[in-house]
Order: C-alpha cells, then structure tokens, then sequence
C-alpha cells in the first residue's frame, strides 16, 4: 500500500518506512515557529518552569513579532521584550517588523518535504510549498524547543481533486470559502486536506498558501499540495536550492479517506458571513442584499500578498473608495511591500483613499490597527470572522476575496468585483 | 483528576463551535495573569457566565469547542476557573492538544446534550467510562489512554516532564 505526501513526511521525520493514519509517531522537527501573540507564555514555561538551559536547535528556530506590530500599548513592548531578549541570548533567528509569520516562513526557510511546528493556528500554510504545517500550543511548542521533537497522530486523508479553470473575477480565497461552506468549519478535524488535480498547474505559491492556510478554518491538522514546476522556480527565485527527492507526492495507490471534487469553472464570488467561516453565500447575493460596510480590509497570512494586491489595485486604479469606508491594507511582508512599491500598487491604493500600513497581522487580530466599534461591519480578507475576532463583540464580519473586499470599498456595500473586471475605468 | 475517579458537577451547556476568541478574547491576551484573564472568559457569547462559575462545575458543549487560534490561554482559564472537565461533541485538534498539555480533562460524547439541562448535575465516571445524566440516562465516552491519563493526573505536560525526562528545575 502507498503513502500520501503528508503520511511519506512524517515517516521520514519519525525514522520509519511507512506509518498509517492514527499511528502515533515522534518525529524529528525541521523548523519550529512562534509569534509575540504567545511567546511570552513559551519563555515563562522553558526559563521559570522547566529551567531548561538552551534551546535544541536555535538555527531552526524563529521568532517573528508580528500580532501586535508596531506596538499600542506599554504592557505589549514589555512582553515583546521578553521575546526579544529570550531570541538574542539563545540565538534564535528573529524578524521583527518583517511581515507575517506564515508568509516568512515560506519567503525564507520552509521546503519541501519538511516538517514545520508552529505555536499559531494558521502553520497549514507551509502545504504550499509540500510542508507539512500543523499548529500546537505554547507548552507542546515549549516541549519541542526542549527536545528538537514532537509526538504526533498520523491523520487520515481527504483528498480534494481540483479541475478546470477559475473564471475571471474568481479566486483561490472563494474556492477555499466555498470548500469550507461544503464541508463545514469540523469538516477536516485532525485530518490532511491535500489539494491536487490538473487545476493547480494555474494556482501559483500565493494561492497555493491561500488554500493550505484556511485548512486551519476547516479544523483541519494540515493542508498540503504536491510539489511541482511551480514550487521549484519558486525555491530558485529566493535561492535555495532542494534535492530531488524531497518533491514528495502521494502514490497512486495511498489511501484517501475520502476525495472530493471541484469544477473551478463553476464557482463563484464567494463570502462568509459572521460570526462562522462556514456560513458561505455568493457575493452576488450579499450584493441584492444591500450590507453597507464601515471598513474593508486586505492582508493577513490568508491574504495581502503581491497577486491578491495587483487584483486590488486593478480595481481600485484610477477610482475613490467611498469617504465613509475606512479601507486598510496591510503587505503581507516587507518584501511584498516593496514589490508593491516599485510596481506603483501602493500610488494606486493611496490615491484611492485606501491607509496602506505596515506588514502585520493588522486587522484579522483585532487588537491593534483598525479595530472595530460596536454594530460595525468589516469585509475583510483575513482568517477568520469569529465573534468580536476584529474588535468589539457586537460588530460583524464579512470573509471575502480582495477583489470583493476592493470593489465593495469602492461603493460603500457588498458588491460583486465581476463588474469592475478588464478595462472598465468609470 | 485521577484515573479511577468517580465526581459529579453542575452543567454549564453551550453551543456548537465556541471558538477561541469567545473563551478569551484578544484584547485581554496580554494581560499578565491567567487569573486575570478569568473574568472574561466567555465574555462575547455569555458575559455573566465566567462570575457565575462554581469550582467542580462540567461544560457540556456541542462540536467543534475550541476552534480557531492556538491561544494556550483557553484551556488554562477553563482549569483556572475550577471546571471539572469540558464534554463536547468533538473538540478542535489544537485546542483538544492544549487542554491535555495543560491537565484540564476533555471527553468526546455525542448526544450528551439533549439529554441535560443546564444547572442540572451530571456525573462522570473514569472507571467506566461513563456520563450520567440527572435523568438516569447514561452514555459511555471512549477510554482515554493510560499515558495521556497520567499526563492529566500530573497536572499537565510540563509536570509530566518533569518527572518523566529528569529535567529537574
């Protein structure tokens, strides 16, 4: 019997030939991950508690600050410090500022076939580049630190067979909503979902991490996608070069618990309605509906990176969001930021009246930047719309693509971004 | 928690998908201490609930509780408040992950729900594995491995270590 990608890592990384879904592995960690929503919990454990004296792997071990960047408060410095101080004596490599923790990861260290644990929900991104991701707490991440390992439960498989072509207007982020709508936010619970099928010789690393990432809101342990052309001229284009053998795929005779099929021709804009990531509706629905919206928002580890801003600008160019909307935008990295730049994406957006700021988790944290009041509506391209997720418990959020999100700023309501589609400039 | 124990405590009901940011909400993330943090437990779904929390009391909730952020600090709050133990439908995997980690004991039990009211006394039973309900209904959840059980008895990973792995304070 053959292996899927994800059961083929985790072998590799627990020493064995093969392992079956519902086995219980320890397995060797390749690069582990923390951010300043919770290090802070991590060092108190591994310096007070365990009074552990140095971290197994500090080369492969990365401390990122990017929840609450720049920081608002005087109690947010004071616990940032404590990671600051923690990555300096121990030698771990920290980005301070740099972006979002996710897309780092991907822009500089993850490669295929490795095994990435990380203390933050949304670590199924690294399935874009065929990682295997998967999110822990802070005393399972404290423990990792300790011993360079972690035990793990092989998950079982769901397969999701993606054909055809989105159509103009249409992106990887309301494919990934309307999976999540089919399937439920405990659809994937402790399992893989690996995305394959013809499809995806046309979704590049961006979408790629746009699928893998929202796995996390199926309940999902990891998403995954074999890597292929489009991963490797990835790797080359940021230097790293990776054998061969490493470009892990599933065999055709693994076990799948079960497949799922999606025709990319046949859907739609596509939107979450508050307060759960499972409650989909077309946005050319939530458009007769007349939802006016206080703010829009682009970016997060789900969204914010150079295509899904080109998608925006396009829309936005040349055009004045309405003067009661308060649209942000947040690069998903420095780098993309600076992509943004020399491309004449940021002109667009500011012109536009949008507040373009720096690469944080921003918005989708609500804690920080452009936190919400009471009875106010957000569209939003980040991870979630749980209740009070972006601000006050009585506000709501909308889940949406940033071409929704860009055309829903332009007139003050939810509205279907099809319209604004080509060279359209009223 | 021991492994054998037979304890009864108030239900406290909730619905399905209680994410993370309901049992703790971002913004008190960063405050200094779990006790803290406790009086806002629950705060944007029942905000007078987290006052009204009596030490041995049972959350008994639908599927899918816990999901949404890695934040350690949902399930450490729940033990802080004195629950008992979490009873839910199904559990997101992290946050299912952490409460072990942290010694606060969760059963996976369906239907249990329409069987109690909340207020209402349920009583576990870790010797055979079974819920009973004020009502006499009586429902089997599955055995909680011996080395998870043990974990929980320690209070939680880090004292498991401790013990385990010699790594000595």
């Amino acid at each position: 019997m053959g292996m899927t990608i994800t059961e083929k890592i985790l072998a590799r990384a627990a020493g064995e030939q093969n392992v079956r879904p519902g086995q219980i592995v320890n397995a060797r960690i390749d690069w582990l991950m923390t951010n300043d929503a919770t290090t802070h919990v991590s060092v108190d454990l591994f310096k007070h508690k365990l009074k552990h004296p140095r971290v197994f792997a500090p080369n492969n071990t990365v401390f990122i600050l990017d929840h609450n960047v720049p920081s608002e408060t005087v109690n947010t410095t004071r616990v940032q410090n404590i990671m600051r101080g923690f990555a300096g004596e121990h030698g771990c490599i920290l980005y301070d500022g740099e972006g979002v923790c996710h897309q780092l990861m991907v822009e500089h260290h993850v490669n295929p076939g490795q095994l990435v644990i990380a203390a933050d929900s949304h670590t199924p991104t690294m399935g874009a580049v065929g990682a295997f991701g998967a999110g822990v707490g802070s005393t399972d991440f404290t423990a990792a630190m300790v011993t360079g390992s972690i035990w793990l439960k092989v998950p079982p498989t769901l397969r999701f067979e993606l054909k055809g072509r989105l159509r103009p207007g249409v992106y990887a982020r309301d494919l990934i909503l309307t999976i999540i709508g089919d399937i439920g936010s405990d659809g994937a619970i402790y399992k893989t979902m690996e995305f394959g099928g013809p499809a995806l010789s046309a979704l590049d690393i961006d979408d790629r991490m746009v699928l893998c990432n929202l796995a996390a809101e199926a309940g999902a342990k990891n998403g995954i996608i074999a890597p292929d052309e489009i991963v490797s001229r990835f790797l080359a284009g940021s230097g790293r070069a990776v054998s061969a053998q490493d470009f892990l795929q599933s065999d055709h005779d693994c076990t799948y618990e079960k497949v799922y099929h999606y025709d990319l021709d046949k859907i739609e804009p596509t939107a979450a309605r508050p307060h759960f990531v499972h409650n989909r509706a077309e946005v050319s629905v939530l458009e007769k509906e007349n939802i006016r919206i206080d703010q829009g928002f682009i970016g997060s580890c789900n969204n914010g990176r150079i295509e899904e801003l080109r998608v925006a600008a396009a829309i936005l160019k040349g055009k004045k969001i309405k003067p009661e909307v308060r649209l942000i935008i947040s690069p998903a990295s420095r780098q993309v930021q600076l992509a943004a730049m020399r491309e004449g994406l940021t002109d667009i957006f500011l012109q536009a009246g949008a507040m373009v700021v720096n690469p944080n988790c921003s918005v989708c944290w609500g804690a920080c930047q452009g936190v919400l009041g009471p009875g106010e509506i957000l569209i939003s391209t980040g991870t979630r719309n749980f209740k009070g997720r972006a601000g006050s418990p009585d506000s709501f959020v909308y889940l949406a693509s940033a071409a929704t999100v860009a055309a829903s700023c332009l007139e003050g309501k939810i509205a279907d971004p099809r319209k604004y589609d080509g060279k359209e400039t009223k | 928690m021991k492994k054998n124990e037979v304890f009864s405590g108030r239900v406290i009901l909730l619905p399905d998908d209680v994410d993370t940011d309901i049992i703790i909400p971002t913004q008190y993330m960063t405050l200094s201490a779990i006790k803290e943090m406790c009086r806002y437990a629950f705060s944007p779904l029942r905000p007078e609930l987290a006052a009204n929390i009596c030490r041995g009391d049972i959350l008994v909730a639908g599927k899918n509780f816990g999901c949404g952020s890695s934040r350690e600090q949902a399930p450490e709050i729940i033990r802080e408040l004195g629950i008992a133990c979490v009873i839910a439908e199904s559990f997101a995997r992290i946050f299912y992950r952490n409460a072990l980690t942290n010694g606060l004991l969760v059963i996976e039990a369906a239907g249990l729900a329409e069987h109690v009211k909340e207020g209402e006394s349920l009583t576990v039973d870790m010797k055979e594995n079974l819920l009973i309900t004020t009502g006499g209904k009586r429902l089997g959840f599955a055995q909680i491995p011996s080395r998870l059980m043990e974990m929980i008895e320690a209070g939680g990973l880090v004292e498991y270590y401790k013990e385990l792995n010699g790594v000595k304070p």
